[in-house]
């Protein structure tokens, strides 16, 4: 039985958030110098070199790289042979979040009651999701997610008989409505199968994996590239004023569903995709 | 080359802006996004008086990160507009000028733009250091007890944004989902044709 403490869990956490919300990630930075260079609109090409500025002045000056440092989905992949010691686990993540907002000087952004719209004050509590599996690995994976695109996910349920055309046409419509809302040029995480809530989880798993790296099975890596062609035919562009970049990246993720079930859902990010993950 | 703009604006300036201009603001914004909107909205069906007078100014959706040492702001990009949207004709029937924020906006408030005489202008959404750089000073005005939420006064130099709607009813976002002139559109047509 492998052994982790809670102090080693916050400390993760809290190196996570700071990391994730100060540096955005190679790939979507080497994504945007692409887009730049694919662009022919100058307005197109000056919005997408602020977004890359943005992100060097945020390494540089150690601050936010967007002001909407988000609601943290946590994600935690943990072997069964592991056994937590010192306290809380689910405390244990929302101390590192409280402690790392408030050394990163970020915004709290999280209210505790939908209706009454109380300001927690540290930005807790995280939504936290498990994953348990045989072994004794312990991986935390943070996606601090802005409301702009968070808000701008949609869930559907098709019948099976829709197929393909069914989930690229949803796809396409998604992302067509979040229009500028969602801070384009967006990734595009989109779950298809398993059920309701299955869907919506797999849709932002997909924006975890980096996005120079298509699925591995060849059928959805092919589908992945074939959405976003059509996505950026949109021409919604950066900010959605317009160009040839609407999406950076389009991953699938995908589980067995029911025989009468075709369930998709599509989590967008924007361009400011925050993520970072550690393995204790 | 871009436009330089200053609050308070008059209705000759709000008037010859067209969609795709570039600005720079220079001067004084006034912060506010959900609820400090709520408030205001509030405070006028009470017959109250705003914390500020609408009349010729900006408002800059904008909830930023708290400031840390030695900064006047933290990260301070816009948010979505289209949340305000049952908020602003109150706003612009009392004489707002300009709102700053990312996103379309409803048929509603483009209507009371073009009936008051007002532009909306986009910021880059995402990009909050590079434009917390252009924001000189910050000074809470009211509310402070919503926090990232408060009512601020900022004054800003050279801080970029592009008209996205202007006071004549033109719709950047608009024209793009219609892909007026966008390369996208021939590319359709192509795969039609094939």
């Amino acid at each position: 039985m492998r052994e982790i403490y809670y102090e080693q869990i916050k400390a993760a956490v809290k190196q996570c958030v700071l990391k994730a919300n100060l540096e955005l990630p190679e790939d979507i930075e080497a994504a945007l110098r692409v887009a730049w260079a694919g662009e022919d609109s100058e307005r197109a090409r000056g919005l997408l070199q602020i977004m890359l500025d943005n992100a060097e002045m945020a390494r540089q000056q150690r601050m936010a790289i967007c002001q909407d440092t988000g609601l943290v989905a946590v994600t935690i992949s943990i072997g069964q042979d592991v056994h937590i010691v010192g306290g809380d686990i689910n405390e244990a993540v929302n101390a590192g979040i409280r402690e790392g907002y408030q050394e990163g000087w970020f915004r709290k952004s999280v209210v505790t009651d939908p209706l009454e719209r109380v300001n927690s004050g540290d930005n807790t509590p995280a939504v936290i999701h498990y994953e348990l599996a045989a072994g004794d690995h312990f991986i935390i994976t943070v996606l601090p997610k802005g409301a702009g695109s968070e808000n701008m996910g949609q869930l559907t349920m098709l019948k099976p008989a829709q197929g393909w055309e069914g989930v690229r046409d949803f796809v396409v419509k998604v992302v067509k409505e979040a229009g500028g809302n969602a801070c384009p040029p967006v990734i595009v995480g989109v779950g298809i199968g398993g059920n309701m809530e299955m869907a919506s989880y797999l849709a932002k798993k997909a924006l975890l994996r980096p996005i120079n790296r298509r699925h591995n099975k060849p059928r959805l890596a092919q589908l992945e590239q074939e959405l976003l062609k059509m996505v950026n035919r949109l021409g919604l562009g950066p900010q959605g004023l317009g160009g040839a970049t609407t999406a950076l990246a389009v991953n699938i993720e995908s589980y067995p569903t029911h025989i009468a079930c075709l369930p998709v859902a599509v989590s967008l990010g924007c361009h400011a995709t925050r993520r970072s993950s550690c393995e204790l | 080359m871009a436009k330089r703009l200053k609050a308070p604006l008059t209705d000759d300036e709000v008037q010859s802006l067209r969609a795709g201009d570039e600005i720079l603001i220079d001067g004084c914004l006034y912060a506010a996004r959900d609820a400090a909107h709520k408030r205001m909205m509030a405070a006028l069906e009470q017959g109250q008086i705003l914390p500020f007078d609408p009349a010729g100014q900006i408002i800059y959706y904008v909830g930023p990160c708290p400031a840390p040492p030695g900064k006047v702001i933290g990260s301070a990009g816009p948010t979505t507009s289209g949340r305000m949207d049952a908020y602003t004709p109150a706003l612009l029937e009392r004489g707002l000028k300009a709102m700053i924020g990312k996103g379309d906006r409803s048929r509603e408030v483009i209507a009371a733009m073009q009936k008051y005489g007002a532009v909306y202008l986009a910021a880059v959404g995402g990009a909050g250091v590079y434009l917390a750089q252009r924001i000189v000073a910050a000074a809470p005005l009211a509310y402070p007890d919503l926090g990232p939420e408060a009512l601020l006064r900022l004054q800003v130099e050279s801080f970029p944004c592009v008209v996205a709607i202007d006071a004549h009813g033109n719709n950047i976002y608009e024209q793009v989902r219609l892909k007026l002139g966008s390369p996208a559109n021939k590319e359709e047509q192509d795969d039609k044709e094939q």
